[in-house]
């Protein structure tokens, strides 16, 4: 395995860490909290679900 | 000092008091089987890396604009929130087994042990030196990445060095004056306690950061942190064994 793939590997897992599907989740509720603010409409209640919900999903997962 | 600056210093404190103990019990074992002296300056090496990470990359992270800092910053630890909790949920849970450092000691103890005698340089072990380097440096990193995030977004990387370090300084303490992994912190509990802020302050920060406004703004994170850890709560009790998920 060369440098540069070993760093990327390590960069990966640092930030994704063990279940992709949470890294994955919370990109996406990002950009669609974006997309409510964006329209103006009330955006602050899906990061706080989103959260608790990813978390439920990878915790059922890891079963 | 704002609610957000305490925050950001009891959640940097958790953290690194967290990885500090998981260190310690590396440490403490290559230092007593093999070479303290050694075993120390590889910690002191290790620790002048995570410093001087602290010192390049905090004031060029702070440099950023706060906007897409609060968005970037806010999903990393949102990210890294969530995987601390999923693993506190999980051992709390009893679905995978508790970090046990008396065990962990036991086993560093025997690889130091059993490696074959380095060839010494300036009167220094190799093994213990790069096995205590190894260990802070890699169990240091997240925190290092805690304080830098968490410290720029608000400005105050100084406050989350300051965390960081208080934390560092009563781990060695205590395991001066024991001499032994210490197995009664609860690490666990701390875990969890670290998952949860850094989830709020994630959840927080990348809504503000995107644009969305919070009802009464800071304010918020005094229901979004409880409701947090209650949700959590209710996780663990529903992953116990012999209880529907």
């Amino acid at each position: 395995m060369s440098l540069l793939t070993r760093a990327i590997a390590a960069v990966w897992e640092f930030v994704v860490g063990d279940d992709w599907l949470i890294a994955l989740g919370v990109a996406a509720a990002i950009g669609v909290t974006a997309a409510l603010a964006a329209l103006e409409l009330p955006a602050w209640w899906l990061m706080p679900v989103g959260a608790a919900g990813l978390l439920w999903l990878s915790l059922r997962r890891a079963k | 000092m704002s609610g957000s600056e305490v925050g950001l210093a009891v959640s940097v404190f958790l953290a690194c008091a967290v990885e500090a103990v998981e260190a310690l019990t590396i440490v403490l074992a290559v230092g007593l089987q093999r070479s303290w002296r050694s075993a120390m300056w590889g910690t002191g090496a290790a620790i002048a890396c995570l410093a001087l990470l602290v010192a390049i990359l905090g004031p060029s992270v702070s440099a950023l604009p706060i906007g897409g800092l609060r968005v970037v910053v806010g999903g990393l630890l949102l990210i890294f929130g969530l995987g601390w909790l999923r693993k506190a949920i999980l051992r709390a849970a009893g679905r995978k087994a508790l970090h046990d450092e008396t065990s962990i000691y036991a086993r560093e103890a025997e690889q130091a042990r059993a490696a074959t005698a380095t060839r010494r340089r300036a009167g220094l072990d190799g093994y213990a030196l790069t096995v205590a380097f190894k260990g802070v440096l890699l169990e240091g990193l997240e925190v290092v990445f805690i304080v830098i995030t968490f410290g720029a977004n608000q400005r105050h990387v100084g406050v989350g060095a300051a965390a960081a370090g208080l934390a560092v300084v009563l781990v060695v303490a205590a395991g001066a004056l024991t001499r032994a992994p210490l197995a009664r912190v609860p690490e666990n509990t701390l875990k969890f306690c670290v998952g949860v802020l850094l989830c709020a302050f994630g959840v927080f920060w990348s809504t503000e950061g995107v644009g969305g406004h919070w009802p009464g703004g800071d304010a918020a994170l005094l229901v979004i942190v409880p409701g947090l850890a209650l949700a959590a709560l209710a996780m663990v009790a529903g992953l116990r064994p012999g209880e529907p998920a």
